[in-house]
């Protein structure tokens, strides 16, 4: 990894980490909800939708979505390496790759909303 | 008097005897009040005076006589020998460094990295005299009051893992020492420091496992003066990408 981009990983992770700390154990109860077929009528999927036909809301979806990847593919990466995989090349590349695509795509849907 | 039976299991490496370091027991009859440099005192007094290991001040000031009891880095002269009852007890010399004999361990990795962080106040330019002292509020003081306070014991080194693994890593004391002074309103050396701190094997490999805060026998909490400079380091390292870093 060069040297200047680990401030940048590292910065992203810890983006991620705060903001899924606050959002995603509410998020995680929520699919709880919804998995049990007990959506409340406030997300139903009109009302998500309208959600991000705004760009506040597309903002926030997209901090979420592209900042819990690069917080997982940070961590991930750590916690191999600490586990005794010496692949941090391959790791990295595959982690944060896939951090990049999910956040290309999020992108992408979320413009097409 | 009431006493405390230790068995004693310590270390001992003579690099010009032995091939290898090994164990030795020695039973210890210590008064109640002991600290464990007390039993391993009366060892090397009483059983075996070619014992060798550091310590200086027997009041947890002058950071020399760390060690692993029973597997944790501590101060000898503050673990109580009352905790290990009847016990086991191994001593070792501190984890992550060289021995260099018995309980003593080779420092010059960490005195090495403690040079490369300036761990000093930087002035671009010194105030006359006349103009009299640098002024610090009380609140100014309160934010790196605390890691003044260590005493270069290193047990925090023999605790983090990061550093186990990578031992280029400049490690806990080091960079929290870095911190003080950065975080110290008379400082002006942030962006010396910087070229230091954001290398690689700077202070990116902490995973903030917080033991080096756990072993910490001062309180100094290493691990949250890391958090704080890997913010600091980001900040500025987004400044230099803008061209308004720190000089
Ligand atoms: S918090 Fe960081 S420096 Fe402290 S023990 Fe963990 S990895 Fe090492
Ligand atoms: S930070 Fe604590 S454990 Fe580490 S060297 Fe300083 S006093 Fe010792
Ligand atoms: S002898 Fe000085 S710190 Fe223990």
């Amino acid at each position: 990894m060069a040297k200047v981009n680990k401030a940048l990983f590292w910065s992203l992770f810890a983006a991620g980490g705060t903001l899924t700390a606050f959002v995603f154990p509410v998020l995680a109860l929520i699919t709880l909800f919804a998995a049990h077929g007990n959506t409340p009528e406030i997300m139903g999927f009109e009302q998500m939708q309208g959600l991000l036909a705004n760009w506040f809301g597309k903002l926030a979806a997209f901090g979420t979505v592209s900042l819990a990847l690069w917080h997982a593919a940070h961590r991930l990466r750590t916690a191999l390496y600490g586990l005794g995989l010496r692949a941090d090349g391959i790791v990295s590349v595959v982690g944060y790759g896939i951090a990049l695509v999910g956040t290309i795509l999020s992108a992408y849907y979320l413009v097409q909303i | 008097m009431s006493e405390v039976q230790l068995e004693l299991e310590i270390l001992r490496y003579d690099p010009e005897k032995d091939q290898e370091p090994h164990f030795k027991t020695y039973q210890v009859a210590c008064r109640e009040e002991w600290m464990i440099l007390d039993a391993v005192n009366h060892v090397k007094d009483e059983v075996d005076t070619t014992l060798s290991y550091r310590w200086s001040c027997h009041m947890a000031v002058c950071g020399s006589c760390g060690m692993m009891i029973d597997g944790q880095p501590k101060l000898a002269c503050k673990a109580a020998v009352k905790d290990y009852a009847d016990k086991k007890v191994r001593i070792e010399p501190l984890a992550n460094f060289p021995i260099e004999r018995d309980l003593v361990v080779v420092q010059d990795d960490f005195m090495e990295k403690l040079k490369r962080v300036k761990p000093y106040i930087i002035r671009k330019e010194e105030k006359p005299i006349e103009e009299g002292e640098y002024k610090q509020s009380p609140a100014d003081l309160k934010r790196f009051k605390q890691f003044t306070l260590c005493i270069n014991c290193l047990c925090c080194y023999a605790a983090c893992p990061e550093y186990a693994l990578t031992p280029e890593f400049v490690g806990p004391a080091a960079l929290a020492l870095a911190h003080r002074y950065n975080a110290d309103s008379r400082d002006q050396g942030l962006a010396e420091r910087h070229k230091e701190i954001s290398k690689p094997e700077g202070v990116w490999d902490c995973s903030f496992t917080d033991t080096c805060s756990i072993a910490c026998p001062k309180h100094v909490d290493p691990a949250s003066a890391l958090q704080q400079l890997k913010i600091t380091t980001t900040v500025q390292w987004y400044k230099e990408l803008i061209g308004m870093g720190d000089k």
